[in-house]
Parts: structure tokens; sequence; C-alpha cells
């Protein structure tokens, strides 16, 4: 039988420790593997993807050249449905991950942003599906200038 | 504090195509300063979107996002006069929250 103290006390500690929980979990929503993978395969498994599959589907915008790796201005759209994730992903800049977008019914199935690039690579676009499977298209980008304070 | 977002949204055809300027830095944590010492990662992790209070977008940003990121984006059934507001969270956990109107 615990006093009444004592059912505070007990209750103080389960919040402290909620508190203390709670907060790696916010930082968790950060998917930092996927963000840390050296290579595509690795960045794609780390969201949940399966193997990678080539799709027309998949539409990656960028230039052909770019004149300044620091600033690449890179886009992914896609026409299918049941799309859970869209990426970006540069397959040789040291960390390949670039954008992750959530796609969802409010939005369109495309993005727009800018992109630093180290060298001259293969650009991904990645559709995850909601069953894992993971679409991509590519498409190489030279770069003049690199983008990585070289 | 960081300076504040520049940010369009334009409706037509019921849609908002929404575009952001963000001011950040976004330091890749490659980078050598003059000591040959690594420049620390500082960079936007999380962005987010709402149309009139309801969130609508979100997106996780690797280092390797340009400096001074760019954001482009379509909000299905936006009109002229809702509200789009655009939030981002640094690895340092610092954040900025911007709203503009959509025309």
């Amino acid at each position: 039988m615990s006093t009444r103290r004592e059912t505070l006390e007990q209750g103080a500690v389960l919040a402290g420790l909620l508190a203390a929980a709670g907060y790696p979990q916010y930082a968790l929503a950060f998917n930092k593997n996927a963000f840390e993978a050296k290579t595509v395969q690795e960045a794609i498994r780390a969201v949940g993807g399966s193997a990678l599959v080539e799709s027309k589907e998949v539409t990656l915008t960028g230039p052909d050249i770019a004149e300044n790796g620091a600033v690449v201005p890179l886009g992914v759209s896609t026409n299918l449905s049941g799309v859970r994730d869209l990426l970006i992903l540069v397959e040789k800049n040291p960390n390949v991950l670039v954008a992750m977008f959530k796609v969802n019914d409010a939005i369109d199935a495309s993005f727009m942003t800018r992109a630093k690039m180290g060298q001259s690579s293969d650009v991904f676009a990645v559709a995850i599906m909601n069953d894992g499977r993971a679409l991509f298209s590519k498409k190489e980008v030279k770069v003049t200038l690199g983008g990585c304070g070289g | 504090m960081a300076d504040p977002m520049r940010i369009r949204a334009q409706a037509s055809g019921g849609k908002a195509t929404v575009r952001v300027l963000m001011s950040h830095e976004m330091e890749t944590g490659q980078r050598r300063d003059a000591a040959g010492k690594l420049v620390p990662a500082w960079f936007i992790q999380d962005v987010t979107a709402s149309l009139n209070g309801k969130p609508v977008m979100t997106a996780e940003w690797g280092p390797a996002v340009s400096k001074n990121p760019f954001l482009q984006f379509t909000i299905k059934g936006a009109k002229a006069g809702d509200k789009v507001s655009i939030t981002w969270k640094d690895n340092k956990g610092e954040t900025r929250t911007d709203e503009a109107t959509v025309s």
C-alpha cells in the first residue's frame, strides 16, 4: 500500500523519465543513418527501401553542366500514386543523400531545391513507395567548379 | 536569430506554388578553416510547411543542400488569401518560422 506522497514521487520520476526520453525521440525524427550513408544503396536501405529499380515515372530535373557546384538546382517529381518519400541523392558526394521529402495528399509530388556537388557525378531521384519499392531515375551532372570549399 | 525567409506563394488552377528562400550557412562539416580545423556541421535538418495552420509538407535535409537554401513545392487546393507558414530547424536546435499569404 503506497502513501499519497510515494505515489506523487513516483509520478514525478515517471514524468522526468518521459521528458528525458522525449527529446532523443524527437531527434530521431531526423534519419541520421540515411544522411550519413556513403552509397546510394545504403541510403535507400536506411530509409526502408528495397532494391533500386529504374523507372520512367520518376523525373529528375537538373542541368547537364553545372558551372558552380555549390548551387546545383535539382528537382524531383513523379506521377505515381502510393509514393511515401522522394529523395535526391548525389552519388559522389561524401554523404550521398541530399534531401528527403515526405509525400502526402495535400501536396504535389514535386519538389525543387539546390544542392552542393563536390564533383561531376550521377544524381539520383528516388521514389520510395508505400510498399518499400524504390524507383529511381538518374542523370549525370558535370560540375566545372567544385562545391565543397575546394 | 537567423534572418527571415523570403516566401512567395502564387495560386493558379487550384494549386499554389510556394517558393522559399531561407537564410542559413549550411556548413557541411567537411570544410577546414584557415588553421586546418574542421568547421563543424551546421545545417537545416527539418523543414515543415503548413497551410492555414494545418501541416502539409515535411522534409529532411542533409548538409549537401546549398547555402541559403531554396525550396519549391506545390500545395493542392490552396487559394489566394490562404496563409502558408514555413518552419525550419537546424542541427543546433535553432528554429525559425515565417508566414506568407498566397497571392
